[in-house]
């Protein structure tokens, strides 16, 4: 299969649906992903056709363009993956009226992102079916955008303190019997804030609102400016839990910018801590799912594994959640043998822990009972959504961007990916199991065919307006990081795009006809990112 | 079942002090604690969590002094549901502007005497998020603070240290 040997067709298409492509530019490319540049005008429409072509919608975001790219222009971008080739729809509107067609009525998983540009940059997205705010609470006024140039990194309200979000419209339902739960922004546990807004008749759940926003703490406002390695760390803690996933996505598109060739090395280390990673992650919510029905043996089990797992990334790595090991051109620190045999060691005792562990989880009829077909999400909301990850993966989607994108070290490697069609939150459950199984092995042979030589490439100057798009497989799933370079080897734009984004919308409705208290074990099989979604 | 009961036996119990030499540091902290904890608390320390815009990273390891290893009840300390029912609240992020209000109104529910122990370097002073438009900057900014752990984010064992030195500077205040 050669790349985009499909995209002649897809552009037959959107000629006969008088989507015009500007065929003037010259082909251009950020990273592997061909841009497509079209009229503002035939924005809504391309997505139909690119809709009915089966290309799935994996991210949009805006940027301002200033003097010598083209004067006041705000340019939207929508990025579109189809058998393992990235598409980068582009459109550039005025400033002083950027308005355009929505995403959303053809990619309802472009709403939230949709709501997001709208907030954050003032774009009208003018056949949008929901134009309620998202991002935006009360730190600032309806007719301010934060990512535009003028508005200042420190806000314009000095200390004044934000109200709270009081006034935003739910949706509301009327009935005998029906009532509403709100829940948050801070929660009974040891978790992130949101706010769910349920109505429920009885135990049952009619209807969930997700209000979220409230860690929205202005990433991509003062991403601007950072240098390379400002901005790789500040990716490191969009989502603290997915250090490596973010780090590894920012790297991957500031060196694309920079013209970097990251040395192999250091390319098999990324991949050692992103496997790790997911392995940690997948542990600690193994051990959570079964927390939430009440099955402590899984929780005190699955925690002391990745206690151990977190101890050994510290004694090798330099730190339990890996973060800042992942730098531009490379990594942070080299491993040696020893090191590496220490990490091989660690891998038939794991193994063997879940070879014990899963049968009792499997064949315990208490598990079972709470956890099969309990907040099942079918195969088609979960494209319509775009659900990557072990959400999508319970749900019959078999994406993997290790295998589907292929990128340096997993070329290399066969990567398994396993799916299930059950869709609920045993098949969640059981997704994170087989992958730590896969991960395990993958991380062995990574360790075994380690090559030598450098871990870290010099950094040179990026060229003002160079570009990069990084994709990874993040243990949530498909994570993505955009760039774009100023002078000086500065930050312009970064957005960065965690799998939650298409994820939370996919709890909202695998909770429908589910019990009130089924809940929280439905929200942890999901377990969306809150810090990176609000950003 | 005869399988999972086979697996506890097999495991025994992990938690710390019966693991000699593996961390003699942790096993003197959490006896101090103890001792602090049941002098001044009556034995049992209720802290309830905030998360005031933190990366999540923070919490991660919050979650760890529940697991077998740190096993942090044991020594009096638990976390709560509620505000209302905590003796502290600990608290992580650099304060996003849109937590503002939800912070301060949980401090407000908190009953008196009541301890904020501002966790991360963000919740010292914002660290990499800073102030801006969307961070207040630090914990401090918008509550009263009475200790603060460095880190990003600290460990299990340098979070229980903090604890322990804000119950005993309360004890010496």
């Amino acid at each position: 299969m050669s790349a985009f040997d499909w995209l002649p067709e897809l552009l037959e298409r959107f000629k006969a649906d008088y989507v015009l492509i500007h065929e003037d530019a010259a082909v251009t490319t950020v990273g592997r992903a061909r841009v497509l540049e079209l009229d503002a005008e035939d924005w809504g429409r391309a997505a139909g056709v690119a809709a009915k072509f089966n290309l799935r919608w994996a991210g949009g975001w805006a940027d301002q363009l200033t003097d010598q790219l083209g004067g006041d222009k705000l340019q939207i971008n929508a990025c579109l993956l189809h058998q393992g080739d990235v598409l980068l729809l582009r459109t550039r509107v005025p400033v002083t009226t950027p308005v355009l067609p929505s995403h959303t009525l053809h990619y309802p998983g472009a709403d939230r992102m949709e709501r997001h540009t709208q907030d954050m940059y003032g774009v009208v997205f003018s056949d949008h079916p929901d134009p309620r705010r998202w991002a935006r609470h009360h730190a600032w006024g309806e007719n301010e955008y934060p990512l535009r140039a003028e508005f200042p990194r420190m806000g314009t309200r000095g200390d004044m303190p934000a109200r709270t979000d009081d006034n935003y419209r739910f949706l509301q339902a009327q009935g005998a019997g029906l009532y509403e739960i709100p829940v948050g922004p801070v929660h009974a546990g040891i978790i992130e804030p949101g706010h769910f807004r349920f109505t429920a008749v009885g135990e049952q759940v009619l209807n969930l609102e997700q209000r979220l926003g409230y860690v929205h703490k202005g990433i991509e406002k003062i991403a601007v400016g950072r240098d390379a390695v400002g901005a790789a760390r500040l990716a490191g803690r969009v989502s603290g839990d997915s250090t490596v996933a973010f780090t590894w996505a920012a790297c991957m598109a500031m060196e694309q910018a920079a013209g970097v060739e990251v040395p192999l090395r250091a390319n098999y280390l990324r991949a050692i801590m992103a496997e790790r990673e997911r392995v940690a992650n997948h542990l600690g919510d193994i051990g959570a799912i079964c927390n939430d029905v009440g099955f402590a043996f899984a929780f005190y089990q699955f925690s002391r594994l990745r206690e151990d797992w977190q101890r050994l990334s510290r004694e090798v790595f330099g730190h339990r959640l890996l973060m800042d090991c992942v730098v531009p051109g490379g990594v942070a620190r080299d491993i040696d043998a020893a090191a590496v045999a220490q990490l091989r060691a660690a891998f038939a005792p794991m193994k063997r822990e879940m070879r014990e562990l899963m049968p009792i989880l499997y064949d315990n009829p208490s598990l079972e009972d709470r956890l099969i077909t309990t907040g099942f999400l079918s195969e088609s909301l979960a494209r319509l959504l775009g659900a990557t990850g072990y959400v999508g993966k319970a749900s019959n989607c078999d994406l993997d961007a290790r295998r589907d994108l292929a990128y340096s070290p997993y070329d290399r490697f066969k990567i398994k990916v396993h799916v299930f069609q059950d869709g609920d939150v045993l098949a969640r459950m059981r997704v994170r199991a087989d992958e730590i199984l896969i991960s395990l092995d993958l991380i062995d042979e990574l360790l075994a065919g380690l090559p030598n030589g450098d871990v870290r490439a010099e950094w040179p100057m990026p060229a003002a307006g160079s570009e990069g798009l990084g994709i990874v497989e993040g243990w949530r799933g498909e994570t993505l990081v955009y760039v774009r370079f100023a002078e000086d080897g500065k930050i312009a734009r970064l957005f960065a795009r965690d799998p939650s984004w298409f994820t939370w919308p996919a709890l909202e409705q695998l909770i429908h006809g589910n019990i009130v208290p089924d809940f929280p074990v439905c929200n942890k099989s999901v377990n969306g990112s809150y810090s990176g979604h609000d950003l | 079942m005869l399988r999972l009961f086979n697996k506890i036996r097999k495991i025994g119990v992990v938690t710390e002090p019966v693991m000699p030499g593996r961390d003699p540091a942790f096993e003197e902290i959490g006896e101090q604690l103890h001792a602090r904890v049941g002098e001044l608390f009556s034995g049992s320390l209720a802290i309830r969590e905030v998360d005031a815009g933190s990366c999540n990273g923070c919490e991660l390891e919050v979650h760890a002094l529940n697991n077998p290893y740190y096993g942090i009840e044991r020594f009096g300390v638990h976390f709560v549901a509620s505000p209302r029912h905590a003796d502290m609240l600990l608290v992580t992020g650099p304060v996003s502007k849109h937590m503002e209000a939800a912070l301060k109104r949980t401090y407000d529910a908190t009953p008196d005497p009541k301890l904020v122990l501002a966790m991360g370097d963000c919740g010292a002073d914002g660290g990499e998020f800073g102030c801006s438009y969307a961070s207040c900057g630090g914990v401090s900014k918008v509550i009263p603070v009475d200790g603060v752990v460095r880190g990003c984010p600290p460990t299990p064992l340098e979070l229980m240290k903090a604890i322990l030195a804000l119950i005993e500077k309360r004890q010496g205040g």
